[in-house]
């Protein structure tokens, strides 16, 4: 065994059961917190920062408290999306992209994965909620309704043993329960209608089993837009389609978007998806956001050399290249990550301080935003 | 010896038929045409990409080649003089190290009760490819190939992150000093970064070891990158086959054409002219007649749901199968 085998790190029992107490101690006490019933509304009312944005991240964190010790997945994000535009969200698997979006639904998995600090502060028109203090109660209210999500795989995200138009229905009654059982089944056959359906009427009586992967994500589209919500949150909703079928299903986000003017956040690991579709990108990278800007200047004037590799390690069509680029190393371990920057020890371009802390945001433009020693100017920014 | 053939693989007329069973007695229903009538050679020292959408055949076509499934029928030559099937016994057992195939979920294709370095060498020791006294030193020296570390041998598939994983099975692979391998979707479980770093170990390796690729991907841009020569499949049917600059320059098949429109590019400024297709592919056990892409063709004419399309040589070795390119199928071109 050589040195390198320290990597991997080694956690005796009664360490761990250390560890697992001291989770217990602060699990309790934020899930207490979120347990509570009927909360007056103002523990939770805030205000936006910017009335054009739908959400506002604020150095958000959320940990999972495991056996092992805390996982930083979300390790203070800040980034806004506007209303009417689409952020693309983009990373490796495990950088916290899918946990950033999980946050705002507040359906990260508890009792283990709490929000920690920081604010999501979620735009209703009139008012706001800091979605990080609400109560589960209240957040009922919201999810679904004004901010609805998409998952990757049209098939676990769909009820096998209901039909289509039972799970259309519940989705709007739950959320105006006002309305009659006739009107709700009239607005879920609408909502298959605005997803490219031609024979809705047949659809609605149908099983999940019964359709193709492409008419699947179609229904949970359907589904998402039931309400219509402010903001869709789409978790790499095209990863699990063929690229045909892909087309089709980012054409049709891209023209619903506009015909019920809401906001998308886009979350995958595909550039080119980001690249058609999104008017901001996030880069994210071990939990924290390494780089942000408008898509132009992300894709045409990438900064942090993460953000490089990625581009560079990904093959183009009809733009050959005789090796691809490839980032040394692989995402360091989630547990006990270090106080400099996250990607040193993979980065090729090191500036002498890199060796200090963590970087700090360095503005670039009034909207291209990176976190990167290598663009650091004494007394201001580049 | 076997290396004096240029093809290293030879198929002709491949076809493949998964029966459906029905009823308490499993009477057979029909059929699920998986694989028809397919034909290609791969050169010694090339790789050959297969792209095609899901369900399309590709895996079943490497798994034919190596008989992990038996064919229906049609003939799969190696080397210019072995047929797989008719091998037995011992002449089989001598053969199978000469092919080998890397699975798509390096997750489920590694024993978890197997350190790396027994998984690795197990076949290498059934197979008495090395003395046993060489045998450790046989192992790192593969490791190495493949960017794995020494101390790495005693360790257990579960210690490793998913690209180290695929590194292992394509260790696993090169260990038996192949002269084929099957490729089946081995980037697609990986991140980008990652993608690239086995992408690139592939190509050395197979300057290393002059391997031959058989490169199973839905993902067009990594086909285009490792590639010499591209097959585009169809609901079991090679639609289009050509060298890798022809097909991406110049492709003939409608369904090619929407294929590579489809695909996004990471560059905001490039406006697509995308072909989108309507509909999703067709179930195999009951597909369309005559040509089978003809309920999703934007150039479908009558003549393309009644038979069948021959497939065409357009010259380079290019070959397309479609009504538009046969001057003798009745299509009218405008």
């Amino acid at each position: 065994m050589s040195k390198k085998s320290n990597e991997t790190s080694y956690i005796s029992a009664r360490e761990s059961r250390r560890i697992s107490r001291e989770n217990q101690k602060v699990i309790r006490k934020l899930d207490k917190r979120l347990s509570r019933k009927r909360v007056p509304e103002s523990e939770y009312v805030t205000q936006m920062h910017d009335k054009n944005n739908v959400v506002e991240f604020d150095n958000l964190h959320t940990y999972f408290f495991t056996d092992v010790g805390t996982v930083k997945a979300v390790d203070g994000v800040t980034f806004n999306v506007p209303v009417g535009k689409t952020v693309g969200i983009v990373g490796e698997s495990g950088c916290g992209k899918s946990v950033t979006s999980l946050s705002l639904m507040q359906l990260v998995q508890r009792p283990t994965g709490q929000i920690v600090e920081g604010e999501i502060r979620l735009n209703l028109g009139d008012k706001a909620f800091d979605v990080a203090k609400m109560p589960i109660e209240a957040m009922q209210k919201v999810r679904g309704n004004v901010v609805s999500m998409i998952f990757q795989e049209p098939m676990t995200s769909l009820n096998p043993v209901f039909r289509i138009g039972y799970q259309l229905d519940e989705v709007i009654s739950l959320h105006t329960p006002e309305m009659s059982p006739e009107a709700v089944k009239a607005r879920s056959i609408e909502a298959i209608k605005m997803v490219g359906i031609a024979d809705a009427e047949g659809i609605y009586n149908r099983y999940p089993h019964e359709l193709s992967g492409g008419m699947r994500q179609r229904i949970v589209i359907a589904m998402a837009l039931a309400c219509n919500p402010r903001l869709i949150i789409a978790d790499e909703p095209t990863t699990a389609l063929d690229v045909t079928i892909q087309a089709q299903i980012l054409e049709l986000l891209r023209n619903l978007k506009n015909e019920i003017n809401a906001s998308i956040m886009l979350i995958t690991h595909d550039l080119g998806v980001i690249a058609e579709m999104a008017d901001y990108v996030v880069v994210m990278y071990a939990g924290r956001v390494v780089e942000k800007g408008l898509a132009n200047e992300v894709f045409l004037d990438p900064r942090h050399p993460y953000t490089i590799g990625l581009m560079q390690s990904k093959p183009v069509i009809n733009k050959m290249v005789d090796r691809l680029y490839s980032i040394p190393g692989s995402v360091p371990n989630p547990v006990n990550m270090p106080d400099y920057c996250y990607f040193r020890d993979r980065c090729e371009q090191c500036v002498e301080r890199c060796q200090g802390l963590y970087p700090p945001e360095i503005r670039v433009t009034d909207t291209h935003i990176v976190s990167c020693w290598k663009y650091y100017k004494e007394g201001g920014a580049e | 010896m076997s290396s004096a053939y240029e093809n290293v693989v030879e198929v002709r007329n491949l076809c493949k038929y998964f029966p459906i069973k029905a009823g308490l007695f499993g009477r057979v229903v029909g059929h699920v045409h998986a694989v028809e009538n397919v034909s290609f050679s791969i050169k010694r020292g090339t790789t050959m990409g297969l792209v095609g959408e899901s369900g399309c055949g590709k895996t079943t076509i490497g798994k034919t080649l190596l008989n992990l499934t038996p064919k229906t029928s049609g003939e799969v030559i190696f080397n210019g003089d072995t047929h797989l099937d008719m091998l037995k016994g011992k002449s089989l057992r001598d053969f199978r190290p000469k092919i080998q195939i890397i699975f798509q979920d390096p997750y489920s294709s590694l024993s978890p009760r197997l350190p790396v370095g027994e998984i690795i060498g197990e076949a290498v020791r059934e197979h008495n490819l090395v003395p046993e006294s060489e045998f450790d030193a046989y192992i790192s020296r593969i490791m190495k190939a493949c960017g794995l570390f020494d101390y790495q041998k005693d360790r257990y598939p579960h210690e490793f992150s998913g690209g180290q994983r695929q590194r292992i099975c394509i260790a696993r692979a090169i260990a038996l000093n192949p002269d084929f391998i099957v490729c089946d979707e081995p980037v697609s479980a990986l991140d980008v970064s990652i993608q690239a770093q086995i992408i690139n170990l592939l190509e050395d390796l197979q300057k290393q070891f002059n391997l031959t690729y058989l490169f199973i991907s839905h993902d067009l841009s990594v086909v285009q990158h490792i590639s010499d020569t591209v097959g585009v499949m169809y609901l079991g049917n090679m639609v289009e086959y050509a060298d890798k600059a022809e097909i991406f320059a110049n492709p003939l098949h409608p369904y090619t054409q929407a294929l590579f429109s489809a695909i996004p590019v990471p560059d905001p400024t490039v406006k697509m002219n995308r072909i989108i297709l309507e509909g999703s592919i067709p179930s195999p056990a009951n597909p369309p007649s005559g040509c089978k892409f003809h309920t999703r063709c934007r150039k479908c004419q009558a003549v393309c749901s009644q038979k069948a399309p021959r497939t065409m040589d357009m010259g380079n070795g290019h070959t397309v199968a479609c009504h538009i390119y046969d001057p003798e199928s009745g299509y009218e071109n405008a």
